[in-house]
């Protein structure tokens, strides 16, 4: 707040008020109906539903499906963002070195992150498509028949090419940008102390990127376990059954084609828990980033 | 950095690495593109006969007449023209509805004496702990029950409940100088009258980057639109996605690959474009608003 604010009583509450209400009915009303719902059983012919404690939560611990999901979600996850982030350093390290073309190749390196994670998936069932799919055809030279949505592995690497390359532009915009905000006089002083490039990498560079870094590891791994659902609706063909999912396309797979509403409100409550945690651990990295500087 | 006189010395291999690294990287970048475009100029059962082509042929302006002004096909009662009338509602629509309903909160936390500011701040903040993918179930049930589905209203209002323009504007309206609003009101101005002659012009370029930001993420929604849009007259690019993936994939007949990335080269380009012309006030937009 400004100290010189204005003290008009009813003004900020009549501004305020559209944001609160939409965030009341859209936010807090289903974030409680998930709560709530997590601890009830429908019944299967619609008659209501019937308090069940937590019953819905054993049962997940107790699924070895949910087990085997959630497996597959931790890999995706830290195969994505490794992948994604290391290719993007890489690149972004390069971009901020070269003179010649260097806005070019910044254009060239971040006009994916326009396109929308399902269209990213329908370009890659197009690239490994079964009959005229030019991946397809590179692996059946050397003798591998990839066979994505009919085997499980073939479908995941295929989900996981797509969703690092859709995500490899954001994470090379806030590198790149990272890198730029190194002051020049830093830059020059290493340069003068050392004349290994890697090292200088690795004992000016990267120390200062490490905030950058650490903000875009939490933003990977909600990518990874949220926004890559287009990707797997499309890619999975209508078969979520015998394809790699995440807990994510779980919670929808359960909750609206299997009319399991319990089920699937304790799936959300969990990874709620999850995000939360994610989110405390980002902002207490923020703090310290600004006692810092 | 090394950008002192280098004029004389002969190119370093390093040099050739550096752009041979940035080169392939562009390459992987533009290739599905690159692609999907070339499958947009043959027509379907050469496509299914011989593969895809990285070579252009001669029916592009049919498949995308096609796919564009004729119904039926992927989707029975509407043409791409309608969906990217649809999307441009989606993405216009957020964009403003958020600019317009965070600036407003923005400004009453920061330039009021308010007594629950903090706790409407905290109130607004917590959205950022829980996004739609996962109340996605629930906020179905509210919205069907609230007789919003199959509407515009439906399709845009649930999308604005969450924080990320609110911070953006907070940020920003706490970095303008107090001396600004001290000296608007020794000179007698009241609160909308600072607001729209002193702090919404200063606000411009931020407006723009948000929008920018805004629209692209409006635009590409999916699973929302997908679960509150059943009826075809709504459908969007991106939502129709689906139904193109599905009849190309689950269908019997020879797969309409020409249309099918037509309408998908259509649903990329608007935003491609945006992001591309107005780079640097997206780059902008996006470093800003995750600080």
């Amino acid at each position: 707040m400004k100290r010189a604010a204005f003290s008009q009583p009813l003004m900020p509450v009549a501004l305020l008020l559209p944001q609160l209400v939409i965030i009341a009915v859209f936010f807090y009303w289903p974030a409680w109906e998930a709560i709530y719902s997590s601890f009830f059983l429908q019944d299967p012919f619609g008659f209501g539903s019937n308090f069940v404690g937590a019953d819905n939560y054993t049962r997940l611990a107790k699924s070895s499906e949910y087990a085997k999901v959630a497996g597959f979600t931790v890999f995706f996850t830290v195969i994505v963002t490794v992948l994604s982030l290391g290719t993007a350093l890489l690149l972004a390290v390069k971009a901020d070195k070269v003179i010649r073309g260097a806005k070019t190749y910044r254009t060239l390196l971040m006009w994916v992150y326009a396109i929308a994670p399902p269209v990213a998936g329908f370009l890659g069932a197009l690239l490994f498509d079964q009959n005229i799919g030019p991946i397809t055809d590179l692996f059946a030279f050397f003798g591998y028949n990839l066979q994505i949505g009919l085997n499980y592995n073939d479908t995941a690497f295929a989900m996981i090419v797509v969703s690092v390359w859709k995500q490899i532009p954001v994470n090379f915009i806030f590198l790149l940008s990272g890198l730029q905000s190194i002051p020049v006089a830093v830059r020059e002083a290493a340069l003068i102390d050392n004349k290994s490039g890697t090292r200088r990498f690795w004992d000016i560079t990267f120390p200062l990127l490490a905030p950058t870094a650490f903000f875009l590891l939490i933003t990977n791994i909600t990518y990874a376990l949220f926004d890559t659902f287009g990707v797997i609706d499309i890619m999975v063909k209508g078969n979520p059954a015998s394809n790699p999912i995440t807990l994510v396309y779980k919670v929808y797979t359960d909750g609206f084609r299997g009319g399991d509403l319990g089920g699937s409100s304790a799936q959300s409550v969990v990874l709620m828990v999850l995000v939360l945690a994610l989110t405390i651990m980002q902002f207490r990295m923020l703090e310290r980033r600004i006692h810092y500087t | 950095m090394t950008k002192i006189s280098h004029n004389k010395k002969p190119i370093r291999l390093s040099t050739v690495v550096d752009h041979a690294i940035l080169v392939i990287g562009a390459l992987v970048m533009l290739f599905p593109v690159y692609l999907a475009l070339t499958t947009t100029s043959h027509d379907n059962i050469t496509l299914s006969r011989e593969g895809l082509k990285f070579g252009f042929g001669d029916q592009m302006s049919v498949n995308f007449y096609t796919a564009m002004f004729e119904k039926g096909g992927f989707t029975e009662q509407i043409n791409g023209t309608k969906m990217l009338i649809n999307s441009l509602i989606l993405g216009v629509g957020f964009a403003i509805g958020k600019i317009v309903l965070s600036m407003a909160a923005a400004y009453a936390i920061v330039y009021f004496r308010l007594r629950f500011a903090t706790f409407a701040f905290w109130v607004i903040f917590t959205t950022i702990l829980l996004p739609l993918e996962v109340r996605i179930l629930p906020s179905y049930e509210v919205v069907t029950g609230l007789g919003m589905a199959n509407t515009y209203a439906g399709l845009i209002v649930p999308l604005l409940a969450s924080a990320t323009g609110t911070f953006f504007f907070r940020q920003f309206f706490l970095s303008v100088p107090e001396e600004l609003v001290e000296a608007a009101r020794i000179d007698g101005a009241g609160p909308g009258k600072f607001f729209i002659d002193i702090l919404v012009p200063l606000s411009r370029t931020m407006i723009a980057a948000i929008f920018i930001i805004m629209f692209v993420y409006g635009w590409n929604q999916y699973l929302w639109p997908t679960l509150i849009t059943t009826d075809e007259s709504l459908f969007t690019l991106v939502r129709g996605i689906k139904q193109i993936t599905q009849s190309v994939y689950e269908g019997n007949t020879i797969p309409e690959y020409g249309q099918a990335w037509a309408l998908a080269i259509i649903a990329m380009l608007p935003p491609v474009l945006i992001v591309i012309f107005f780079q640097s006030w997206f780059v902008k937009g996006l470093v800003e608003s995750e600080k």
